[in-house]
């Protein structure tokens, strides 16, 4: 291709977007309005997972053991456990510890009366799970350790959060998957009205001469070019809103911010600028590729 | 083959050559519902003629031009357009083919949104010319039809008879070797008629071969070239000096 070809295509691929203004705006505001329903379905599952993926850290599995048992035994009870791949991290409360943490919660000043400590077989692992669903198998097998008096473990949290963890991730694909069928629809419906406009246009194009790419050139550029727009503007509304209605939160529900952990604006954008870049550009090429293909026949 | 084109072959002493520029053998097209629309048309066009080609609706004219044009292709015979077999073009190569032909519509076809010099300049972007030879070929072409103050102007902007030039000026920007006018005055008053009709036959003195498709009687019958009568899907005269035929049904 001549570099002047080139620069001709462009040039009409921009000088088309500012030609069917109602058109442009149309695909923009469809566009727009897909691509930001699915920031906005992005920016409340990520903050989900973040938050249901901070209460699985904080469940933990005790381990306490039997009467009399050395030190070292512990000790390689402890090593195996680090060893277990559904094992996040694990705490060790020594007897001694254990019997602080209690004093300072519950006996307060009537704690001096104790001389010995009354919770000398209460040495325990507090065990982190990296996964949740892992915690039943986790059990047998602690159950199992020779040197092991007894289990500890939340079951029915464990089992909440991971039904919840599935159902958000069942949810959150459907509502994607009909985000997209409509999008798709909405999108090659108005592309379809735009080209209806310019059929004429097409058709004397191909009569003069023109080839297939030369004719499709510029409805490219001006549908990539529209994608990107329609990205653009919702992305901008995501960033603002999301900063604004998060300060809300923090400020409002002061108390929730403890128990939630709330993903930052910038860990959202990381992946969600790039994917709906993609798909507005994509939805650019692909729909005015394949609505003016089916009136290059001529 | 039809016994009128036997008969009309005859008498214009034609045979196929290879100074033959559009050949038509046996020709039939059949669209999907009603008569056929061409019924084993033959024709032969040499380089440089100036023929027209007359007929009431339905006749098959316009079947012709889009056969010619290679919009549509026959459901049997040979077509060859200055060496092109259009029966077995490949499809990436009909743009090519369309480059040496120019063509003028009844409608004018312009592109509504862009002036003038852009509307003629369009074809030979279209062929990939340096804009330094668009800026000296366009404004050349467009004195040659009379509008060379008139290239800022919007195609609204102009009467029938100035749209109907930017098209040919269009069709000619390329040099074509043959020019496609279908009912070139089919809009336009008579004397914007007989202006556009003496610029086709000026282009035709310049060597280009030039087919006219009209219904313009006075025209046909003033200017004595050779005339190409259909009727029903057939030729039924073919006249090196002719004139229009009328209806006898």
């Amino acid at each position: 291709m001549r570099i002047s070809t080139f620069f001709y295509t462009i040039k009409q691929g921009v000088i088309n977007i500012f030609r069917n203004k109602w058109f442009t705006l149309a695909s923009i505001a469809t566009i727009g309005a897909c691509l930001f329903l699915f920031g906005l379905f992005y920016s409340v599952l990520m903050n989900v997972q973040s938050i249901v993926k901070s209460a699985q850290e904080n469940i933990s599995i005790t381990v306490l053991f039997d009467e009399g048992i050395s030190d070292d035994r512990i000790a390689e009870i402890g090593a195996l456990i680090e060893k277990r791949p559904e094992v996040s991290h694990t705490r060790f409360i020594s007897a001694d510890e254990a019997w602080e943490s209690f004093k300072d919660e519950y006996l307060g000043e009537y704690q001096d009366g104790f001389t010995e400590n009354p919770l000398e077989n209460s040495a325990s692992y507090e065990i982190y799970l990296a996964d949740v669903s892992m915690q039943p198998a986790l059990v047998t097998y602690l159950e199992g350790v020779e040197g092991v008096r007894e289990v500890n473990r939340s079951e029915i949290t464990a089992a909440t959060l991971t039904g919840v963890n599935a159902l958000i991730a069942y949810i959150s694909l459907g509502i994607i998957a009909i985000l997209f069928a409509v999008s798709v629809f909405l999108i090659s419906n108005t592309v379809t009205i735009g080209i209806a406009v310019r059929k004429e246009e097409i058709t004397i194009m191909k009569y003069i001469g023109a080839t297939d790419f030369f004719v499709r050139s510029p409805f490219v550029i001006e549908g990539m070019m529209i994608g990107a727009v329609g990205a653009v503007i919702p992305l901008g509304i995501i960033y603002v809103v999301y900063n604004q209605v998060l300060e809300f939160i923090l400020t409002k529900f002061s108390m929730l911010t403890k128990l939630l952990s709330f993903v930052p604006v910038e860990t959202i954008f990381a992946r969600l600028l790039p994917v709906s870049m993609a798909i507005g550009v994509g939805i650019g090429f692909l729909g005015s590729i394949v609505t003016v293909r089916k009136h290059l026949r001529v | 083959m039809a016994k009128s084109e036997v008969r009309g072959r005859r008498r214009r002493g034609l045979q196929t050559g290879s100074d033959e520029i559009i050949t038509l053998n046996n020709v039939s097209k059949a669209y999907a519902t009603g008569a056929p629309a061409l019924n084993g048309v033959d024709l032969h066009i040499k380089k440089g003629e100036f023929v027209f080609i007359v007929g009431d609706s339905g006749s098959g004219k316009s079947t012709m031009i889009k056969l010619l044009l290679r919009e549509l292709i026959p459901t049997s015979g040979e077509i060859n357009v200055m060496g092109y077999d259009l029966v077995r073009i490949r499809h990436g190569r009909i743009p090519k083919f369309r480059r040496n032909l120019g063509i003028v519509f009844q409608d004018f076809r312009l592109l509504k949104d862009r002036n003038v010099y852009e509307n003629v300049a369009f074809a030979q972007r279209i062929i990939q010319m340096p804009n330094k030879v668009i800026k000296r070929n366009v404004p050349s072409i467009l004195a040659t039809v009379g509008l060379a103050g008139k290239y800022k102007a919007k195609p609204r902007q102009l009467s029938g008879g100035e749209q109907q030039r930017v098209a040919i000026a269009r069709a000619l920007v390329n040099r074509p070797s043959i020019l496609l006018a279908d009912e070139p005055t089919g809009n336009l008053d008579p004397k914007n008629s007989w202006e556009i009709m003496k610029l086709l036959e000026q282009i035709n003195e310049n060597g280009t071969t030039v087919l006219v498709v009209t219904h313009n009687r006075e025209i046909v019958n003033a200017m004595q070239k050779r005339v190409v009568t259909m009727k029903k899907g057939v030729i039924v005269s073919d006249e090196e000096r002719g004139g229009y035929i009328d209806d006898e049904d």
